[in-house]
């Protein structure tokens, strides 16, 4: 049910085998494109499927469109006139052209999500080019060198916010490793009415503006019931003199999101159909600009084969989460002839967004009550395992972190497939032979026939450890609290998700389906803090806004270790333009490839990077008001 | 006089927390050779320095204890970005006609350097009500203390070397999500005594409130309190000289707003 109608010219992908299958019939896709007679779905309650085009060529034009998501009359900004905007489903090994105009009065943007592209190609305002003006048409021209599931966005002042965000879906130039008979985009966003700006400004003002959740005299009198008076008194005036609440789960919550599902609200309920005993790939996407989104499907476990674009070996969960902009592919089977909810809450809890799996439209079943509102641990800020709480330390760090670093380089060697010798082979690369210090194209995404590239034994040398900005940390106007102690929480997943009686995707069970294409040691390690103060609501690596802050720079096939340390009690979703970050999670030579990364609180994480593209790249916190605050720096690959 | 007092008050504040310098990167490679620089007409990846605005009243109330009744304003607001904002205060109280206790500030404000939640405030301040005109140079520090109490000492010096001084504090209390209790208070020094606006040496007068508010936004609460205003001393004196009350309790209605 391929919907074309808007895209004129193009070369149709011949009928995959498996058709990708949308959730209502083409009459109301039609509508939803239908843009100029203004959509008006919600009230309406017509559900609302996703526009795909498929080619080589597309024309893109981003307009203002008004909406209606909540009962109120709202204005989004649109690609083709729907939100979200049209799925975009290319070939691997095609030459993509995709000319965007823009009709807004504003400048406009369109980032290729986790696409390995030219940085010219990139679409970042300041870094790739200018931007697109009023009026004006950008060209964008590229190969498409991978495949899987990603996704593309503005990167233009709040339109993130607004609407302007759709899925990106390549199908492999060989035989799909992932097998099904059905095939659906599950794009996960929140809504509101309230301007970006607004929002951004009243966070900056009140940071915990949008938290109904915070402590009061009456959690009080619950804790001392069930904790007693000393403990509930202890905790209180623990936290109290940081001036930090356990309450911090998210800075924008249901106070004022709506949370949508393929563009739909939880009354309308979006529905994917499937025959039972089918295999159904749902490729879940999180859109959003602030929320993590728990994900499950009750009576339905969910099989993960795909990580931001690259197949994993399957492990089957429960529920997953996702941090802002991660993707995730998962295979469901549903056996019976009934209804199953799709069903994803936000960390902070609140509400919901939800859709249906169903043999039949217009079927529904229960919707599960949402879980409590998580708090904050001692773990999470970073006291986790102390007898006695002495406080965030008040000054340097070093060392602290020292020792642990040095744990992290020797794991990080030892990962690194030593006995792997014999693989020194560089011919017989998928896309040509491997030469890192020509740098000339991408590395190839790892894939069957795919060789690893292999440092000379001289090369295995340990790295040398770069510390950006300034060491060490103190606290002050930017860095609100040094954690202690930060570990790798690879193997717990996540605030609100311990306990629960589900089986809950953890970073630690992610272990590619095909070894790296990559395989020298890191000849540098590049540490990274991720710093803030929730108070003043200010953001940045290192205590530094981007403002503030020089670039980070690269050498064009350079093997690099990045190492973040999350010192503040949020959750930060970093993401890398341009480059694979190859977690270490201790699957070695089978490191997941990730474009973001979601670092839990007092977390210490590391990734591998090969500066394999030259350019200028975005590096940043997906929280799009964390970026706006100044957690965002340039990586120049040179 | 005042102006140039104000003047170096700031560039002292300025020159004390100025940091400002870029991190270097340790293993900087030399220039980039083949990424293109950003064309100058772009506009940079991401604003953090965006400029905004923002107003509250922490008092905007008639106050009343039946024979009298009083209408008190307490405002302050800002422009500016996370590292340099302008502030203007402004407090007063107008009784029959009659406006009292005017003070108006204009102040440069920057954060403290290693505080975390503490910004310093240097400027202006001008008495003007129904009495005789005062001029001040500010310089105070305003923030969150721990435990979360909103916490401003302020220091004033006039010609002659008279000098000021005032803190006050507030606490929110939050009974439910939406249902707030505030104390609050604010103390007055001065140095010397100034007749002509009912001024004694030394604690002058000390305005306290416990308020009841709800907010029906974020931005909009109405609360219903109990105030206590007392002179002390010589301002005492002056007071029961003039007629006036030397201990008002009050109660009062009035709105905490923002923008």
């Amino acid at each position: 049910m391929h919907e074309d109608n808007k895209a004129k010219g193009r070369s149709m992908l011949p009928v995959t085998r498996r058709r990708f299958v949308q959730g209502l019939a083409a009459g109301g896709a039609a509508a939803a494109l239908d843009w100029r007679a203004g959509w008006v779905f919600a009230e309406t309650g017509q559900q609302q499927t996703l526009a795909m085009l498929t080619g080589k060529d597309f024309e893109l034009t981003i307009d203002s469109l008004p909406v209606n998501f909540t009962g109120r009359r709202s204005v989004a900004t649109a690609v083709n006139g729907s939100v979200p905007g049209p799925i975009l489903r290319w070939r691997e090994g095609d030459t993509v052209t995709i000319a965007v105009t823009n009709r807004l009065p504003t400048p406009t943007s369109i980032h290729w999500h986790g696409m390995r592209i030219p940085a010219e190609m990139d679409g970042v305002p300041g870094l790739s080019y200018a931007g697109i003006a009023p009026g004006k048409t950008f060209v964008y021209r590229f190969p498409v060198l991978q495949n899987g599931t990603y996704w593309y966005h503005s990167h233009s002042g709040f339109q993130e916010q607004l609407g302007l965000w759709g899925a990106l879906v390549i199908d492999p130039r060989d035989k799909d490793p992932i097998e099904y008979d059905r095939d659906y985009v599950v794009l996960l966003c929140d809504w509101t009415d309230t301007k970006p700006e607004t929002l951004y400004s009243n966070l900056k003002k009140q940071s915990d503006y949008y938290n109904f959740h915070r402590r009061t005299a009456g959690t009080f009198m619950e804790d001392v019931k069930s904790k007693g008076v000393r403990s509930t008194v202890q905790n209180r005036l623990k936290l109290g003199r940081m001036n930090m609440s356990p309450t911090d789960i998210a800075d924008v919550t249901s106070a004022t999101y709506t949370y949508l599902m393929n563009g739909n609200p939880p009354d309308a309920n979006w529905t994917a159909l499937f025959k039972p005993g089918e295999r159904v790939r749902l490729r879940f996407i999180n859109a959003s600009a602030m929320t993590l989104f728990d994900v499950r499907i009750p009576g339905l476990p969910m099989t993960v084969v795909q990580a931001d674009g690259n197949c994993v070996q399957p492990v089957t969960v429960d529920e997953m989460r996702l941090g802002v902009a991660e993707t995730y592919d998962v295979i469901v089977q549903p056996q019976e002839d009934q209804a199953y909810t799709i069903f994803a809450q936000p960390e902070s809890r609140g509400s919901y967004a939800r859709g249906t799996l169903a043999p039949r439209m217009g079927m529904a079943t229960a919707i599960p009550p949402m879980d409590p509102f998580p708090l904050r641990t001692m773990a999470d800020m970073g006291m986790g395992g102390m007898a006695q709480m002495k406080g965030m330390k008040m000054s340097g760090m070093s060392s602290d972190q020292m020792p642990g670093m040095k744990d992290m380089q020797m794991n990080g060697a030892s990962q690194n497939s030593m006995p792997e010798m014999k693989d020194m082979d560089m011919s017989g690369m998928r896309d040509g032979a491997l030469d890192p210090l020509a740098g000339k194209t991408p590395f190839p995404q790892p894939w069957l026939r795919t060789t690893r590239l292999m440092a000379p034994p001289s090369q295995m040398m340990s790295p040398a450890q770069t510390r950006e900005g300034q060491v060490p940390l103190r606290l002050g106007p930017e860095v609100a609290s040094v954690p202690m102690n930060t570990s790798p929480r690879l193997d717990d997943p996540g605030d609100g998700l311990n306990g629960n009686g589900r089986r809950v995707l953890k970073y630690a069970d992610l272990r590619a389906l095909y070894k790296g294409v990559d395989g020298r040691p890191p000849t540098r390690e590049i540490i990274l803090h991720l710093t803030g103060n929730m108070v003043r609501f200010i953001w940045g690596f290192d205590a530094y806004k981007f403002s503030q802050a020089e670039p980070i720079h690269l050498k064009l096939g350079e093997r690099v270790r990045f190492v973040l340390i999350n010192d503040t009690m949020m959750e930060h979703p970093i993401h890398l333009h341009g480059l694979w970050s190859e977690l270490e999670n201790g699957s070695g030579e089978f490191s997941p490839y990730k474009h973001t990364l979601l670092v839990k609180p007092a977390e210490r994480v590391s990734y591998l990077i090969s500066a394999d593209t030259p350019g200028r790249w975005a590096f940043h916190c997906h929280l799009l008001y964390h970026m706006a605050a100044g957690m965002f720096r340039t990586v120049v690959v040179s | 006089m005042m102006c140039r007092l104000a003047l170096q008050l700031v560039i002292a504040g300025v020159l004390l927390t100025s940091v400002g310098v870029k991190p270097v990167c340790a293993q900087t490679p030399a220039t980039p050779v083949d990424v293109p620089t950003p064309a100058s007409g772009w506009p940079q990846p991401v604003e953090d320095n965006r400029v905004l605005t923002y107003v509250i009243f922490d008092q905007l109330e008639g106050r009343t204890n039946g024979p009298n009744t009083s209408f008190r304003w307490d405002g302050e607001g800002w422009i500016g970005a996370d590292f340099n904002k302008l502030w203007i205060k402004s407090e007063g109280r107008v009784m029959n006609g009659v406006t009292s206790d005017g003070d108006h500030e204009i102040l440069y404000d920057r954060p403290i350097p290693h505080l975390r939640y503490f910004d310093w405030q240097a400027g202006a301040r001008v008495d003007i009500d129904s009495g005789p005109t005062r001029a001040w140079g500010a310089i105070g520090v305003q923030g969150l203390a721990p435990y979360f109490f909103n916490f401003a000492p302020t220091l004033y010096v006039r010609d002659g070397g008279r000098v000021a001084g005032r803190i006050s504090g507030s606490y929110d209390l939050y009974l439910t999500q939406r249902l707030i209790l505030q104390p609050q208070v604010e103390l007055n020094f001065y140095s010397q005594a100034d007749r002509g606006r009912g001024i004694g040496t030394g604690l002058s007068d000390l305005d306290s409130g416990v308020r009841l508010g709800y907010q029906i936004s974020r931005k909009f609460a109405p609360y219903i309190g109990f105030t206590y205003s007392s002179s002390f001393g010589q301002t005492a004196t002056f007071a029961r000289g003039a007629g006036e009350s030397v201990h008002v309790s009050s109660l009062v209605f009035g709105v905490w707003i923002w923008r």
